[in-house]
């Protein structure tokens, strides 16, 4: 089987609008969530998220940077995203500008977990209020999750094969782990993989609050509401933002010499065929993605230093991730560290797993592991697991372990070490 | 310069993001302004909102410059 290693790294998130502004804030235990401005929360249960920053915030987004004035008015906020993410994962591999040959062979593999969930929501309105006559011509293709896929594909001229997972939270994870094996399978020989999200608009966080997802018993400190296995976490904050990588056949990097970040060498998925919002009570979907990763890695459990947990900050799924992760590392859990990065960041949902990887590469880079915020008091279970509590903490890393689930039961882990 | 003219080209910059000097009257929307078949159909729907007209598609498919938009909306004021 072909090698893949990661060899670029794009990134938008409520903390920078690149990866390395992005990582020295997770680094700063920096938190990306405040009330929310997008529209007027006043009377929402929730009313904070972890928002992308303005262009003119310290630590903003600038959309212009690689995304036309005209496409960012027609797409929804969630392919911007992933097209800047897209674009800075490809030229920090130094391969946008590749020949039509090299092009022939690189696809994109980047989804989303809800699509245009604003974009859809608005136009529903002008359809009400205006009539059909009225609803934008770019209604469809600006809202369709295959379009990060298809934006990139079509601005970078890549040829190869054009796909987009929709697995909700898990959708980043997938979408890597995926385009790792069309790589591996020899159907294509780069791949940009990954995924997006911008669903903070009224009817995604009504929508949230309604199913009891959402942490609603902080609205007056948001940088305090992500807490997960804190014992007062009362539910997920909503990020948004993108993350991607560029994937490539090791043989190929290693000839013209790339930096190479990682290895994609484990990747398991599941389902739970339990409930379609709950985690399975014994958590043994998430159980059986990350034991899949793991004997696909070829690698022992005492081999894994850093766990990149899904940890949402929901009263339930953190207590059945973290007893799945304890059953599963046995002995070896007190020799590596576990850590949520949602704390600082908010849930990305379909982009949560592909910024995740990207931190958890970076932490290999830096030998160094992001910490989980707000975790002022432990719940019961947490004994004998590093969980990085406030600060980060340096630390030897050889290799990591992302988890990501989804509604629906839906999960993926992956594995990386370093080259 | 008419205020047809000044409306048209205020929608015509923030619809196809294009410098103002660019939307000349000759302009065609396609070969000079970047715009596809898809775009003209957004740019119409902004045309009738701003001018309260209704522009039939067959007028709609004639409408390839600046000036035919400029044309088409003073003619029915």
């Amino acid at each position: 089987m072909r090698r893949v290693v990661v060899t670029g790294l794009g990134m938008v998130s409520p903390l920078g609008g690149n990866v390395e502004t992005s990582w020295k804030n997770i680094i700063a235990s920096k938190s990306g969530a405040a009330t929310i401005t997008r529209f007027d929360a006043t009377d929402y249960k929730c009313r904070i998220a972890c928002e992308v920053k303005p262009a003119d915030h310290e630590y903003g987004y600038d959309a212009s940077l690689d995304v036309d004035h005209k496409i960012q008015r027609q797409v929804d906020p969630f392919i911007v995203f992933g097209i800047s993410a897209a674009s800075e994962a490809l030229r920090d591999a130094g391969l946008d500008n590749m020949t039509e040959e090299e092009r022939l062979r690189a696809g994109c593999s980047i989804g989303s977990g809800i699509g245009g969930l604003p974009g859809i929501e608005s136009e529903s309105l002008v359809l009400a209020n205006k009539g059909p006559g009225r609803v934008s011509p770019h209604f469809v293709h600006g809202r369709l999750i295959n379009l990060i896929s298809g934006q990139v594909s079509i601005k970078y001229g890549l040829m190869g094969p054009n796909h987009a997972v929709v697995t909700a939270c898990s959708t980043g994870a997938h979408s890597i782990g995926d385009a790792a094996r069309m790589i591996a399978m020899d159907d294509a020989d780069v791949m940009l993989a990954g995924g997006a999200e911008s669903a903070i608009c009224p009817i995604g966080i009504a929508g949230f609050a309604q199913a009891r997802a959402l942490s609603t018993g902080f609205n007056d400190t948001p940088e305090k509401a992500s807490r997960p296995y804190d014992v007062n976490r009362d539910g997920f904050v909503m990020g948004e933002g993108a993350g991607v990588v560029v994937l490539e056949e090791y043989e190929r990097a290693k000839a013209r010499g790339a930096k190479i970040y990682a290895e994609v060498i484990g990747y398991g998925l599941s389902g739970d065929a339990y409930h379609v919002t709950a985690p399975h009570p014994e958590g043994s979907g998430g159980y059986r993605s990350m034991e899949m990763a793991l004997k696909k890695s070829g690698l022992s459990l005492e081999d894994i230093d850093y766990v990149n947990a899904h940890g949402t900050s929901t009263p339930l799924g953190d207590e059945l991730e973290l007893g799945a992760v304890k059953r599963l590392f046995g002995d070896h859990l007190s020799s590596m560290s576990m850590s949520s990065t949602k704390s600082a960041i908010g849930h990305l949902l379909g982009g949560a797993g592909a910024v995740e990887s990207i931190f958890c590469i970076l932490a290999m880079r830096d030998q160094i592991v992001p910490p989980t915020l707000n975790l002022d008091e432990p719940s019961e279970s947490c004994k004998g697991v590093d969980l990085v509590p406030h600060v980060a903490k340096e630390r030897k890393v050889r290799a990591v372990l992302n988890n990501s689930f989804g509604f629906g039961g839906t999960n993926a882990s992956l594995i990386m070490k370093a080259v | 310069m008419s205020e047809t003219a000044d409306r048209v080209k205020k929608i015509v910059v923030e619809h196809l993001g294009v410098e103002a000097e660019k939307v000349t009257e000759d302009a065609s929307f396609i070969d000079d302004l970047g715009a596809d078949s898809l775009d003209i159909v957004e740019l119409v729907m902004a045309f009738e909102e701003e001018f309260g007209v209704e522009i039939p598609d067959d007028a709609a498919e004639k409408i390839a410059t600046v000036k035919d938009a400029i044309d088409y909306i003073d003619s029915k004021q």
